[in-house]
């Protein structure tokens, strides 16, 4: 139980914290929101290729696989492990192989979605 | 009987002197100070709700460390685009800012908000492409400097 509790404790500071940076992009630079995510997904391939981002997921868990720089984490050990087991020809499988899931379900929940509800009016 | 535009009398220019400090004190330092804590309370509960299906894969579905991460991202997925659908992420987003885009939520609205709204363009044009209106540049970007990432490690693995 207290090992539960302190693994989601961890997982609401480190995601909050990563957040809190994106916000502090948002409000003190030009960049959008598309900018900011393309940026933290390519930070998260290279933190995870140098070995920062790892330490991070086993630490925080879901603090750190939810925001999109675990979306790149999940591409580099995808494109690490099929380098390892087929060589360079892994470099372009195994980034969608690990993160397939998760694009798979956003095409199909997000076709369903837009498929069945009407837009709403924009304020 | 009460004009607003009449010069406050000096007591009643002390009381909203006073009203004004007290303001100050009490609202929260800046629009800056405010953005970040909604940012973090908003992100850090998308990732605590992403750590409890983690938990509930590992605990109860018998699933592996990594299955469970991706179980995790995809009921994310699943009730942010559910959540878009009927129009309640929107409130949430204006609330949290990078709190709500930058989990794995944002990437997930960012795809359904405009297919939604282009749906009326066709199946094709409309919501096809559509949903790959930000999703595409993150996949283009994530990919492409992973591949990067890949080949230099095929070369020289560290």
């Amino acid at each position: 139980m207290t090992t539960l509790l302190l693994n989601l404790f961890k997982a609401f500071a480190v995601g909050g914290a990563i957040c809190v940076i994106g916000e502090f992009l948002v409000l003190k630079t030009k960049l959008t929101p598309a900018r900011i995510l393309v940026g933290y997904i390519v930070l998260g391939v290279i933190l995870s290729a140098v070995g920062i981002y790892g330490p991070l997921v086993d630490f925080a868990g879901a603090g750190a696989t939810i925001p999109l720089t675990g979306f790149g984490h999940a591409l580099t050990t995808g494109v690490k492990k099929a380098v390892q087991e087929i060589g360079i020809l892994g470099a372009f499988t195994g980034g969608l192989t690990s993160t397939a899931a998760g694009i798979a379900a956003a095409v199909f929940f997000g076709t369903l979605t837009a498929l069945l509800f009407k837009p709403h009016p924009k304020e | 009987m009460f004009d607003k535009k009449a010069k406050p009398g000096p007591a009643r220019q002390r009381q909203l002197d006073r009203y004004a400090q007290l303001v100050d004190k009490l609202s929260p330092k800046s629009a800056l100070g405010q953005g970040l804590v909604r940012a973090f309370i908003t992100g850090g509960s998308v990732c605590t709700l992403g750590q409890v299906f983690i938990e509930l894969g590992q605990r109860y579905l018998d699933m592996t460390v990594t299955t469970s991460v991706t179980f995790a991202s995809m009921m994310i997925v699943f009730i942010t685009a559910l959540l878009t659908g009927v129009g309640v992420f929107d409130l949430i987003a204006k609330y949290g800012g990078a709190g709500a885009f930058v989990p794995i939520s944002g990437f997930a609205n960012a795809m359904v908000s405009p297919a939604m709204e282009f749906r009326r363009e066709g199946l094709v044009l409309g919501l096809g492409a559509k949903l790959f209106t930000i999703a595409g540049p993150v996949l283009v970007w994530g990919i492409s400097i992973s591949v990067v990432v890949g080949v230099i490690y095929a070369i020289m693995p560290w």
